[in-house]
């Protein structure tokens, strides 16, 4: 193969040659923002700056609307988990991160987890686990990080850690429509 | 203050040493160690202001935070910490004495620069009018006939720090880094000088206190002002940061590739290195205020001196002088994170074939500029 040999052509023009205005102009730009960035910084109007860093600890960013976080299980509204042991999410879940062993619940329910934990190490926040749920009883909206532990088993959350974050749903247990039933019945 | 002025005469062998002692402690150890440590945590402020970043602003002493600047101290203090690690293979004597041969002759040139007006001994409390104290201290450690060339013979040693440094590590990288440096320093040396003779043409003097002297407190007046003075300011800037070793000189560290002659030293002996660094930059804005700008004067000095006590006059000029000192430090910083780096080969180039004979042709217009213009 013939070497092609293709010649790159300085900068040309005096300004450009001599380096020194291209210098000064260069000094310019970066002096401004020098400028425009610490006054702004001294009188405490970081905002208004061109500087996008966040100072994090005490300043954070709002997470968006559909931010997949750390999982929370919600609640009835006597404060009982609301999860009735479907095995929907265990069975979507492609990392099989969540463990759900099922026991008899008093009343109306029948079903309720005895143990319901989910590896928040194994999980790849998906999601599907939510999308799957039918009773709005997992979530994904609490916006919180995956802890960091120092033993691996401080990862896997419990019932009562996932509870813990949990809040009364706002959904009617059992889904939307009872109602059809009882123009059956009449 | 009278019982100090009778057990130390004016002149005598004991009040030159006290004299000498107290203005290297104040000038040398508190002065420039203290801004040097300080310009350490500015370089980054700085950087990051112009980067649109924060920069560093978390150190702090209790809950007094001072925008971070105490960062400077947690790093001597992380410095001290550190493991102090000699390579095996490494040349023990040499490879202890580069981090000093880096440092020392940068803080031993600055002894010429005058950083204040002359005090008045025995009269610090009086008004003393310019011209009529019998007894002037002048605020500079040594009062060299030879000055700016004892400036130029001293800080040529530093090269030395370098190249040894490259050579005492048993590193390629290190060597290479050290060769680098010697090549750099050596050829804008020559240029540093050359820019300098053109304003010891002018000046008539080598002494950096009668250059402040002859410049006055006009500022039209100082040794910026004029067409050779102005060629001569931008030959020695640009070869004093060359001789400091930084972007967009600084072939011989270039970060990404080498790390330069210092890859082997950890700790303070690290440490040294880069506090030699900063102190060069002070000495050269020192020198550069010195020469170009006035150094500690500025307009309505004259009529300041005959209206105030003689003391606060002069802490009126250091303050002034360190201001002055401090914004062209400033300056260099703004160079340093505003240009890239130069190749090695434009580096000799620029150094060799254009700064060069620019700067002995400005020998020549300066010759003729005393010539017509007059000094």
């Amino acid at each position: 193969m013939a070497t092609t040999i293709k010649t790159v052509e300085r900068p040309a023009g005096f300004r450009r040659k001599t380096y020194l205005l291209a210098i000064l102009e260069g000094l310019w730009v970066t002096f401004r923002h020098l400028m425009n960035n610490w006054v702004g910084n001294v009188l405490g109007r970081r905002a208004k700056t061109d500087i996008a860093t966040l100072s994090y600890p005490e300043e954070k960013k709002a997470y968006p609307e559909r931010n997949r976080g750390l999982h929370r299980l919600m609640k009835r509204e006597n404060g009982e988990v609301r999860c009735v042991a479907c095995m929907m999410c265990p069975t979507v879940c492609p990392a099989h991160c969540i463990t759900i062993v099922p026991e008899d619940a008093p009343g109306s329910i029948e079903k309720r987890p005895r143990i319901f934990e989910i590896d928040e190490l194994r999980c790849v926040v998906c999601g599907l686990c939510v999308e799957a749920c039918p009773c709005d009883a997992i979530r994904m909206d609490t916006k919180v990080h995956a802890l960091p532990t120092i033993r691996r088993a401080d990862a896997i959350l419990d019932k009562e850690a996932l509870l813990s974050r949990g809040e009364t749903s706002t959904a009617t247990q059992g889904g939307v429509g009872a109602f059809w039933r009882e123009k059956v019945k009449s | 203050m009278n019982f100090v002025a009778e057990l130390l005469p004016y002149g005598s062998a004991g009040f030159t040493a006290v004299a000498a002692l107290a203005k290297s402690v104040f000038f040398i150890l508190i002065f420039v160690m203290l801004l040097a440590g300080i310009l350490t945590w500015m370089e980054r402020r700085q950087s990051a202001m112009m980067q649109d970043r924060v920069g560093p602003n978390r150190a702090n002493i209790g809950p007094l935070k001072f925008w971070g600047i105490t960062h400077f101290l947690a790093d001597a203090l992380k410095m001290i910490f550190k493991e102090d690690f000699v390579p095996p293979k490494a040349n023990k004597v040499l490879f202890a004495l580069a981090p000093m041969l880096a440092l020392a002759p940068v803080l031993i040139a600055s002894a010429i620069i005058p950083f204040g007006a002359p005090l008045c001994y025995g009269r610090l409390t009086e008004v003393v009018a310019p011209g009529t104290c019998a007894a002037p201290v002048d605020l500079q450690i040594a009062h060299l006939d030879a000055g700016l060339l004892f400036y130029f013979a001293i800080a040529s040693l530093a090269v030395y720090g370098a190249a040894l440094a490259g050579w005492a590590s048993h590193n390629k990288w290190a060597l290479m880094g050290g060769m680098r440096a010697s090549s750099q320093m050596m050829s804008y040396e020559v240029t540093m000088g050359m820019a300098v003779m053109a304003m010891f043409l002018i000046y008539g003097t080598l002494e950096p206190g009668a250059m402040v002297n002859l410049q006055g407190d006009n500022p039209l007046h100082w040794g910026i002002v004029g067409l050779p003075q102005v060629i001569a300011f931008v030959l020695f800037l640009t070869s004093a940061i060359a001789e400091s070793k930084r972007t967009p000189f600084d072939i011989p560290e270039g970060e990404s590739e080498i790390i330069g002659y210092f890859v082997e030293y950890s700790g303070m002996r690290f440490g040294m290195f880069y506090l030699g660094e900063f102190v060069e930059i002070i000495t050269s804005s020192a020198l550069v205020i010195t020469v170009f700008f006035g150094g500690w004067r500025f307009p309505g000095a004259e009529a300041l001196a005959a209206s105030l006590p003689n003391i606060l006059f002069v802490l009126i000029s250091f303050a002034v002088w360190a201001l002055k000192v401090f914004l062209f430090c400033s300056f260099q910083l703004l160079i340093r994170w505003s240009l890239p780096r130069l190749r090695a080969d434009q580096l000799l180039r620029l150094g060799w074939q254009r700064l060069l004979p620019i700067s002995l042709a400005n020998v020549v217009v300066a010759a003729v500029w005393v010539l017509l213009v007059g000094k």
